[in-house]
């Protein structure tokens, strides 16, 4: 780690006092190296953190303009400082999901807990929806049209065009948030007139959730195991 | 040698964080969920000194799990703060300018009123005075359902007052940058927004304060010139708070 090579002297005075030989062939832990963050790297780190918590994808642009400023020639060891410190004190890991735009989002590195997937969030209702949603459109083959989705909905007694009291407007919460969330993608599809939309899991979707989970979680609303969706459950088991 | 984090940690401070805030017994609750997947070893009753493990690795980062009192029942809460900050930079970054001034406007209404409660008509007459941009009054009301949302402010029947959580939050904040209006309470000298304020010498205390105190008292007086307390003592004629209050202390 570079810190070290920048401040070699701090550390080893820290532990001198404490036993001498231990020192000289001990790395500082990382607790020690807490101490020595770069005051940009803390920035980033809450920066990150308050995106995070509205679920933002973070943009590599918005990071340097708002956080890293005049610090550009440092940048990667700022990147680095955050994301060891986002690692080592959250569990959490920063991911880029568009390489070519440098989108970033958060997502946890800690093991899945036994179906602690599909209810972590269970206080809000909007990803009780959202986990439906994906639902669906897993069980569909990974792929469910606009069309489809909505009528599935509607069947939950979720509409559209109706003011929801839990979801507000619910069209916008899945056409617009969980997009911009990257829960859900929705593309048009080609050559349809009025135009049709396929409706496919995120890449935060595909980050987080585990199509394991979402298939057991199926499989028990349906009372019925998992291994009777074949093709389903090969998908389940080798993407997991 | 001091406790290291392990996953446990790492997993009780994304919970919280996903949460905003949680309860005392949720928080428990969660501890012991936590310990249990990680294989971590858990100590019941011990939420305090496993938080302090936490904060110990937030401290350079300027932040904090702190534990704060809701105004309303006297429950303990928990959240985590960013203590870097002096101004409201971690709302800054999540509303537009014109509503963190509509926000910054409300809470001098809350502050400034007698009981901690700002009436959603007084708000909203406030949405046409800002002065970075004008708010229609409909879009006013749909700014402070995100506040409320968001968990800065709570809503009881029209009335707005300050969420625990933002309380937790800024009361350093509230405390130095209010300095002559905001209240401390009397009892456990914390910043006081929703409490009854003494009407001889102006002293205040929380409800859940005022309650507990009293409630050793023969005669209610006040604890700082010794009138007589004028204001109905919450929850004397409602048997649910002392149910609720025996739940609590019983642990
Ligand atoms: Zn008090
Ligand atoms: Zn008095």
């Amino acid at each position: 780690v570079s810190l070290q090579q920048d401040f070699p002297g701090l550390f080893l005075q820290e532990e001198e006092e404490e036993e001498e030989d231990f020192v000289l062939n001990q790395t500082p832990t990382y607790t020690q190296l807490l101490a020595f963050l770069h005051p940009q790297a803390i920035e980033l780190v809450q920066f990150l953190l308050v995106k995070d918590q509205k679920k933002i994808p973070i943009k590599r642009a918005d990071m340097l303009k708002k956080v890293i400023r005049e610090y550009r020639d440092v940048y990667s060891e700022i990147i680095n400082q955050a994301t060891r410190t986002l690692q080592q004190v959250f569990g959490l890991e920063l991911v880029e999901i568009d390489a070519k735009h440098h989108i970033y989002i958060l997502t946890s590195s800690l093991p899945r807990a036994e179906g602690e997937n599909l209810c972590q969030n269970d206080e809000t209702a909007k990803l009780g929806l959202l986990t439906v949603i994906l639902s669906f459109i897993f069980m569909k083959g990974n792929s469910a049209k606009d069309s489809a989705v909505w009528e599935f909905l509607r069947w939950l007694r979720v509409k559209p065009g109706q003011r929801h009291s839990i979801f507000g407007d619910v069209k916008k919460l899945v056409t617009e948030e969980f997009v911009r969330q990257k829960y859900l993608e929705i593309t048009p599809i080609p050559l349809t007139d009025p135009p049709e939309f396929k409706y496919q899991w995120g890449l935060r979707a595909a980050k987080e959730i585990s199509k394991k989970d979402v298939l057991r979680f199926v499989a028990k609303i349906q009372g019925k195991d998992p291994t009777f969706w074949t093709s389903q459950y090969n998908d389940a088991e080798a993407t997991s | 040698m001091a406790a290291q984090m392990t996953d446990a940690h790492r997993r009780f401070l994304q919970v919280l964080m996903s949460h905003g805030i949680m309860e005392g017994s949720e928080a428990r609750k969660l501890h012991r969920r936590c310990c249990e997947i990680h294989k971590v070893h858990y100590v019941h009753d011990k939420l305090d000194d496993f938080i302090s493990t936490v904060n110990r690795h937030l401290q350079p980062l300027f932040m904090q799990i702190r534990k704060g009192l809701s105004e309303s029942d006297g429950r303990a809460h928990y959240a985590l703060v960013n203590l870097a900050e002096t101004e409201i930079t971690k709302m800054a970054s999540d509303y537009t300018e014109n509503e963190l001034e509509l926000f910054r406007k409300t809470m001098d209404l809350i502050i400034s009123s007698e009981n901690g409660f700002a009436s959603s008509t007084d708000i909203l007459n406030l949405a046409d005075q800002l002065k970075t941009k004008k708010m229609k009054k409909k879009e006013a009301e749909q700014v402070l359902n995100v506040f409320v949302e968001d968990k800065w402010l709570s809503e009881r029947n029209g009335e707005y007052t300050l969420h625990t959580r933002c309380i937790i939050e800024m009361e350093q904040f509230i405390l130095s940058n209010y300095q002559d209006i905001a209240r401390k309470c009397n009892i456990c000298h914390s910043l006081a927004i929703q409490s009854q304020v003494c009407e001889s010498c102006g002293t205040g205390m929380h409800l859940p304060c005022v309650r507990k105190y009293f409630r050793a008292q023969t005669e209610p007086r006040c604890p700082q010139c010794n009138d007589f307390w004028s204001c109905d003592i919450p929850g004397t004629k409602q048997p649910i708070f002392t149910k609720t209050e025996s739940s609590n202390t019983r642990k």
